[in-house]
């Protein structure tokens, strides 16, 4: 199944190494905007494709970094399965390898965790054109520094993802959504103090005056918490366009901010999506860059452009933590040669 | 397995460090926060690794992070190893002192800072117990969920270092899962701030780097947790089998009939009766295995999947599946299972507890091997796991005073850890690498990983001072240990000397 194109990889990137050449990691396209621009020569992932090894007793699928998502999705589906995390694609052309890259996690994310928290193995060539292994297949690891989960949206910058492992999860029994009209604040207090109880619930939304609660689980535990928490009966389709940014209070904006905060942050800033319980704020407003930024740093958050103009796209670090940075950056690509200056201009 | 004696620095060299960070530590740190004589330093020769030792040359204990800055500023213009110590617990010797270095024990910081039921987040100094961070949220109804079974003496600082995991892990995580910010200090004195109380931080993810790092990058000064609220309901079943491979394949079963139990536990028959000698926890004593599957949420959600988890069981070939009737009975099928370790340690002088883990899948046949070594070896070995995350703990049983026993079950334990990997798992799941299990990192990372490994650290540890000589070997080491990589013929780094 599918096809193995490591070596032809190593050569590229051994070659680039010695020439001190700049390279520019491309899978299937779908995130160009996430980032600044590539430069160098390109590197395509989209050849090196095939699921590996896939049990699903283990809970474990590896696959290769150019593996559309959604051959991975369908496969997992078929066993009853699928990626926890619930990553946007961002169109079909998604690779598995550029999902993790991006490190992208869709609504479940503050309930079921994200992508870093799924990865249990990984193969990357570094800058030297050397193809190393770290992590496994296995649940618990503590061989060595996780270098899987450092990998995880790393942009690109730290080596070529070419294989990834991936703890898996089945399929929740049954999923219903509740929505009730509310405030931006009510919204996000309801879901803070619905966390703190022992209910099964796996999403939380609010757009247009509108809260979204997701319950997933044993059919029984639904029904009982659907009872207990009360709101209409929703369509769970509103998950799939809230992920993809497909929804309507997001789609059409010209700009568009993602803001990670914590949860229960008061922030002020008119922002016409929440989610993640209140974890992560999309806003589409014109407030300037700099201006926007220090709002989301002072509530201990970090902003990041999807859409629209700005001069960074994702948020500053402090001097201290860009220095390491680099030095990590050196540490695996000493020449410099994966996707410089696209995560931070820095490195 | 005795005190390490070989490849120590010769005294003179300790007595000049010693001279030279003694009066620096002096300026920092109240006398009842140093350690320096010989009487003062011996209860810190060991952590939970006993048979590993050395004398620390100096002790120092912080009791904030300003003084944990400037033990560092002084240690890294003084090139001096920093070795940190949380509780000493840790079972590969992470902690072990380094005969010519600054043991740093954080026990004295073991404050809370603060509690935000709302958001559901602990703020915590590194020192604190595992269990008493629970046990201070318990009035919100919340918990913290890396519950490991040494959680009444273990430090948050140390769970950090090595990734700690509990009976719970299969469902609510290790404690990589369950860290939102840690605050670290590297040892030029720099002050970072990884992850944070939002769901993602700007950059790469260091937090990930950090946790399961043994020490080797910084000293976690402070950290951030997230905090689940208390299950309604919670309800465990203990499944008695007459073989240990149809236990081990029920494990899978539970897995694919779409169950993640809270916790899936299994111990073989020497654990059990070890257990049952113990304290009396009802264990069925003729089974070849145990397995405990616990079940939380609803109460709703909790019956339904109780029974499913009974059928599978019984279909899986369990000869009796047992439900706790109340809770103080599932809280004595766990006692059981968590005093495990001083269970077998009542009926074996010493006993050496290995940490492999493997796909689940493997279970019956490794199993069997491990069985197997116990003719090789003329020594027996009690098996208590994780089985739901495929984490083996071998127990195996010598007496420490007979040397020829002692380096068996060495050879035994690196023989269960190199199967292990022969079957697709790790050396270690959940105990780190330490000293003990350094030179296995050799089979485990036969390449170039060890190199990269070593790249990373000096990232943040130029100089190497911090735990030396821990968790990732020398290529050196490597070569000596004869677990090099040949490739066509061609050893690696033919620069290096071998031994
Ligand atoms: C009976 C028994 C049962 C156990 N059961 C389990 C179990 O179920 N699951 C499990 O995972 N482990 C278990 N352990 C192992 C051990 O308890 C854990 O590894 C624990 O996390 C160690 O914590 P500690 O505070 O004792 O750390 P220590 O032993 O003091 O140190 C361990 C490592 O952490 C580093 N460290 C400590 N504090 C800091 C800090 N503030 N900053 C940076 N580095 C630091 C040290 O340098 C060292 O490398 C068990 C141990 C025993 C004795």
């Amino acid at each position: 199944m599918g096809q193995d194109i490591t070596q032809t990889l190593v050569e590229q990137i051994a070659q680039a190494h010695q020439e001190a050449r700049p390279l520019a990691i491309h899978g299937g396209g779908t995130k160009g905007f996430l980032g600044h621009d590539l430069v160098g020569e390109v590197v395509d992932i989209t050849g090196h494709q095939g699921i590996v090894n896939y049990q699903p007793v283990e809970l474990v699928m590896t696959v290769r970094a150019g593996t559309p998502l959604a051959e991975v999705e369908a496969a997992l589906a078929e066993k009853g399965q699928c990626l926890a995390f619930e990553p946007p694609s961002f169109g079909s052309a998604a690779t598995i390898g550029g999902t993790i890259a991006t490190g992208l996690s869709g609504p479940a994310r503050p309930y079921t965790g994200s992508a870093r928290d799924f990865m249990l193995g990984v193969r990357v060539i570094n800058g030297q054109g050397q193809a190393l292994r770290f992590g496994g297949e296995v649940m618990k690891n503590v061989a060595g520094y996780d270098v899987s989960r450092l990998m995880t949206a790393s942009h690109g910058s730290l080596g070529l993802i070419t294989e990834v492992s991936l703890k898996v999860l089945p399929v929740a029994k049954s999923v219903k959504t509740l929505a009730t009209s509310a405030s931006a604040n009510e919204a996000i207090a309801l879901f803070n103090r619905l966390a703190g109880q022992p209910l099964p619930i796996s999403a939380t939304a609010w757009a247009e005056g509108q809260a979204y609660i997701r319950l997933s689980g044993a059919a029984s535990a639904v029904d009982a918490a659907a009872k207990q928490i009360g709101g209409e009966l929703a369509d769970n389709s509103v998950w799939a366009s809230l992920k993809e940014l497909t929804h309507n209070s997001v789609a059409e904006q010209s700009t568009l901010w993602r803001l990670s905060v914590p949860q229960t942050a008061s922030l002020d800033l008119d922002c016409p999506l929440i989610e993640w319980g209140g974890g992560q704020r999309w806003y589409t407003g014109d407030a300037p860059e700099q201006e926007l930024r220090a709002k989301v740093e002072a509530v201990g958050g970090h902003a990041t452009l999807y859409r629209g103009q700005a001069e960074r796209v994702f948020h500053p670090l402090n001097p201290a933590m860009s220095a390491l940075h680099s030095r990590i950056k050196h540490s695996f690509d000493p020449k410099a040669l994966f996707n410089v200056g696209r995560f931070h201009p820095e490195f | 397995m005795t005190a390490i004696q070989s490849g120590l620095l010769d005294q003179a060299i300790i007595d000049d460090r010693r001279a030279r960070i003694v009066p620096k530590l002096q300026a920092i740190l109240s006398s009842d926060q140093l350690k320096v004589t010989q009487e003062d330093l011996a209860p810190f020769e060991t952590d939970g690794l006993a048979p590993y030792r050395r004398m620390p040359m100096v002790v120092a204990l912080p009791t904030d992070k300003a003084q944990v800055i400037a033990i560092m500023k002084a240690c890294q213009s003084e090139d001096i190893p920093v070795v940190t110590r949380g509780a000493g617990t840790g079972l590969s010797g992470g902690a072990m002192p380094h005969e010519g270095g600054v043991l740093l024990s954080m026990t004295k910081m073991n404050a809370i800072q603060n509690i935000d039921p709302d958001a559901r987040i602990i703020t915590v100094q590194p020192g604190i117990r595992n269990a008493a961070v629970t046990q201070a949220v318990a009035p919100y109804g919340l918990y913290y969920a890396p519950d490991p079974s040494s959680q009444i003496a273990c430090s948050i600082g140390g769970n950090i270092a090595e990734n700690s995991g509990g009976v719970h892990c299969l469902k609510y995580g290790l404690t990589v899962h369950n860290v939102l910010q840690a605050t670290v200090i590297t040892i030029d004195g720099g002050e970072l701030t990884l992850g944070g109380e939002s769901l993602d931080a700007p950059g790469l993810d260091l937090m990930a780097a950090l946790i399961g790092s043994e020490g080797m990058l910084g000293v976690v000064v402070e950290a951030k947790l997230k905090l689940l609220p208390i299950p309604q309901v919670t309800k465990v079943v203990s499944a008695a089998f007459d073989d240990l491979g149809t236990a081990g394949r029920a494990v899978g079963d539970i897995i694919a009939a779409g169950i993640i139990p809270a916790g899936l536990e299994m111990m073989d028959k020497l654990s059990l009766q070890a257990a049952e000698n113990f304290l009396n926890a009802g264990y069925p004593t003729w089974a070849e295995a145990l397995l405990l599957c616990e079940v939380d949420g609803t109460a709703e959600e909790v019956q339904e999947h109780i029974e499913d988890v009974t059928q599978v069981l019984k279909t899986a070939g369990a000869v009796e599946v047992k439900v706790a009737r109340d809770d103080a009975e599932r809280e004595l099928f766990w006692k059981g299972r968590k005093s495990a370790f001083p269970a077998v340690g009542q009926i074996s002088p010493d006993y050496y507890c290995m940490d492999g883990t493997i796909p689940r899948g493997e279970l019956p046949e490794v199993l069997q091997k491990i069985s197997d070594m116990q003719d090789k070896y003329g020594l027996q070995c009690a098996n208590v796991f994780h089985a739901g995350d495929g984490n083996l703990h071998p127990l195996i049983m010598f007496d420490g005073n007979d040397p020829v026993q002692a380096e068996k079950a060495q050879q035994y334990g690196s023989e269960i850890l190199t199967t292990c990997v022969e079957h697709g798992g790790t050396i270690t799941g959940e105990h780190g690498v330490g000293v003990e299990k350094i030179n296995e990192m050799c089979v485990q990372f036969p390449g170039e990983e060890l190199t990269q490994f070593h790249a990373l650290k000096r990232a943040f540890d130029a100089k190497e001072l911090m735990n030396p000589g821990k968790a990732i070997p020398t290529l050196n080491r490597c070569a000596e240990f004869g677990h090099m990589h040949v490739h066509h013929g061609e050893m690696p780094h033919p620069e290096l000397e071998r031994f």
